[in-house]
């Protein structure tokens, strides 16, 4: 397990080289996304628009933000991982746009690994509940999109010095502590009943 | 509609063997009632090598906890529960000889393999007409666990209580066969 | 402020409990009426005639409609401006009792529900909702509910993306698993969004919206025809026994709720709906 630093926009070799338990701090740009946004990234693709931010070699973020208006512009007050699960459509499609990260919590599922090993990628598990450490790490807020899908749901692009601490919870070469413990739990099920 | 038969108790082997799955029938005769905690109480005895407080060999048994007696009537409303929180408790009543069960629902293989094995049938009463069901009810006594409110084994004497022979002591069983006639994509 | 007394909600109580056990409601009468003449299967159109009879005989003789005379539930508003003289939840509990006790009808409740599940002998406790409203009135709506139709209810937490094709099927799938054991031809009540419990109260007072009244909201009012539909095309029928009239009808609410979820609680009602309304 080894403890990387790496920046905005990411290489393919900087990612396919990330192992299930490596520890990842990101500098430059991330995006948030989350359920209406992606839906809304979808939305505009299909109709044969371009998206506002170009997310080639990007890291989005399954988060909304808790922000404070100011004269110009939004200032981060705290900002933590929402549940990646409910994000699980979408994989393909977001590894197609040539992101190379998606940081969240809970893990994905198949389908997403499946994507992440295609176009190399990696999932991250943000430490979650730690919305105020976190929110630390956001230098600011560069530019926000979408506004009229509420704050959270909203595209938020964020300046950020070594984000994290993230831990890679499924690599691109298609292991994951997620389906690990589950087929670990599962014969443990067997075993007790 | 068809003219309904009307059998009486105790149901011979003959007669259950004959008894179709969709045949509407009338029961009428003795049949004793249980539910749940009756089923449990049952079963513990019968764990501990005791004797039952009802014979169980020849009979029916109808799943239902009645309401209270009117004045004037010989049973309150007493429509059947569902069976399937019978199950558990089942095989090892038709292995004592039980030959007929009076309830509404699905009931699980075991309980449908035990009833071919044993010989015996599951009727299916109808759900919510329970007061067009205690007009059938001609006598009702409670013989064992009257702690247990309607919960209690009654004996009930019942007269043309209208029934469906749901799952027949062949396994043919109508919550099968019925639905995927009317199922439409 | 107006007094009133809780004398007053026991009666009450005692009255809308007994006229709910033996009355039907004219919205299900009617709906059972139209399904015998539509429904396709001759055990089927049976069924439903039976129930029609029940109905009569219920009404005419005094009898409860099921004997599964359910736990007693009541979603109260109260007006802000009544005071009451007496103990509240003691009162309606004695209304509870009295209608139980002197209508004859069955005592299903029992205390702790793991081990001793000793009957409580008064059908008490009742289960009650009470909102505060403007006003100076009290609004009763009393449902005894039947435990084969409750044990078959589900929740969901759904994704946001599982949409309204999820919730349908969601609904279709709750109604398939019941097959016959909540005594179809069912009522069914959905609420989507709200929290767990916020979901579940709501999809249990969507039960006791009139049979033939759709969502005023179109998008939600087509989820209840399109689940109607499926639901009566699964083919489960009268009492589980084959037939077109699976349910009556399909009833969808809807609360706000969190950004993250789409909480969906599906309550099977049988065809015995019982409820009554009252105003003090």
């Amino acid at each position: 397990m080894k403890e990387v630093k790496l920046n905005t926009p990411l290489k393919e070799e900087d990612v396919r080289d990330l192992k299930v338990g490596d520890v990842v701090y990101i500098s430059g740009y991330i995006c948030t996304s989350r359920d209406m946004g992606h839906l809304k990234m979808k939305e505009v693709i299909e109709n044969g628009e371009k998206l506002p931010v170009d997310l080639t070699g990007g890291v989005i973020f399954h988060a909304g933000p808790v922000v404070k208006k100011k004269d110009s512009g939004f200032e981060l007050r705290v900002i933590g991982p929402t549940t990646s699960i409910r994000m699980e459509p979408h994989s393909d499609f977001i590894g197609n746009l040539g992101v190379k990260m998606i940081v969240g919590k809970g893990g994905m599922d198949e389908g997403t690994s499946k994507a992440l090993q295609k176009y190399g990628m990696t999932y991250l598990q943000a430490p979650p509940g730690c919305a105020v450490v976190l929110g630390e790490k956001v230098e600011q807020i560069e530019n926000v999109f979408w506004m009229e899908l509420g704050v959270p749901e909203a595209l938020w692009v964020l300046k950020v010095k070594e984000f994290g601490p993230l831990v890679v919870g499924m690599d691109s070469t298609g292991n994951s502590i997620y389906r690990d413990i589950k087929v670990n739990g599962k014969k443990l099920i067997e075993k007790m009943f | 509609m068809e003219k309904v038969k009307n059998i009486k108790t105790p149901l011979s082997d003959k007669l259950i063997q004959n008894l179709k799955a969709g045949e509407n029938v009338t029961i009428s005769g003795y049949i004793y009632t249980g539910r749940d905690a009756a089923h449990k109480r049952l079963i513990d005895l019968l764990k501990e090598g005791k004797k039952l407080p009802i014979e169980i060999n020849g009979q029916i048994i109808y799943y239902v906890g009645p309401a209270p007696t009117p004045p004037g009537y010989k049973c309150g409303s007493a429509g059947p529960t569902t069976s399937y929180r019978m199950d558990p408790y089942t095989p090892t009543l038709l292995d004592l000889g039980l030959k007929g069960m009076i309830g509404k629902g699905l009931r699980s293989k075991e309980v449908i393999e035990s009833m071919k094995k044993n010989g015996a049938v599951y009727f299916a009463a109808i759900g919510g007409v329970a007061a067009v069901i205690a007009k059938s009810i001609k006598s009702s006594e409670v013989v064992a666990y009257e702690d247990l409110g309607p919960e209690a084994i009654h004996k009930y004497y019942v007269e043309d209580f209208p029934v469906i022979v749901c799952i027949d002591a062949k396994g043919n069983n109508l919550y099968e066969s019925e639905p995927p006639k009317y199922k439409k994509k | 402020m107006r007094e009133v007394n809780a004398k007053q909600i026991k009666e009450k109580v005692k009255e809308l409990f007994l006229t709910a056990n033996f009355h039907i409601g004219e919205d299900v009468l009617n709906a059972i009426k139209e399904a015998s003449v539509k429904e396709n299967s001759e055990t089927g159109k049976n069924v439903l005639n039976m129930i029609l009879d029940n109905y009569k005989i219920a009404a005419n003789e005094v009898l409860a409609i099921c004997q599964d005379t359910g736990l007693a539930i009541l979603f109260i508003k109260l007006g802000q401006e009544v005071h009451i003289n007496g103990n509240w939840e003691e009162a309606i509990n004695e209304g509870v009792k009295e209608a139980y006790v002197e209508g004859y009808l069955r005592k299903s409740s029992v205390t702790d529900p793991v081990f001793d599940r000793k009957n409580t002998k008064t059908n008490c406790p009742a289960i009650i909702y009470t909102d505060i409203v403007p006003g100076d009135k009290i609004e009763f709506l009393v449902t005894p509910k039947g435990f084969g139709s409750e044990n078959m209810s589900r929740l969901a937490m759904m994704k946001p993306a599982d949409g309204s094709e999820g919730i349908v099927n969601f609904i279709v799938e709750t109604v398939k698993i019941a097959g016959p054991n909540p005594c179809p031809p069912t009522i069914i009540g959905v609420c989507v969004g709200g929290t767990t419990d916020q979901a579940s109260v709501m999809a249990k007072k969507a039960t006791l919206r009139k049979v033939g009244e759709h969502n005023p909201d179109p998008r939600y009012s087509d989820m209840e025809r399109q689940a109607l539909e499926k639901i009566n095309n699964l083919g489960i029928g009268p009492a589980g026994l084959g037939g077109n009239t699976t349910s009556l009808w399909v009833n969808i609410d809807y609360k706000p709720t969190h950004i993250a979820g789409m909480p969906v609680a599906v309550n099977v009602c049988c065809h015995a709906a019982r409820h009554a309304s009252g105003v003090i």
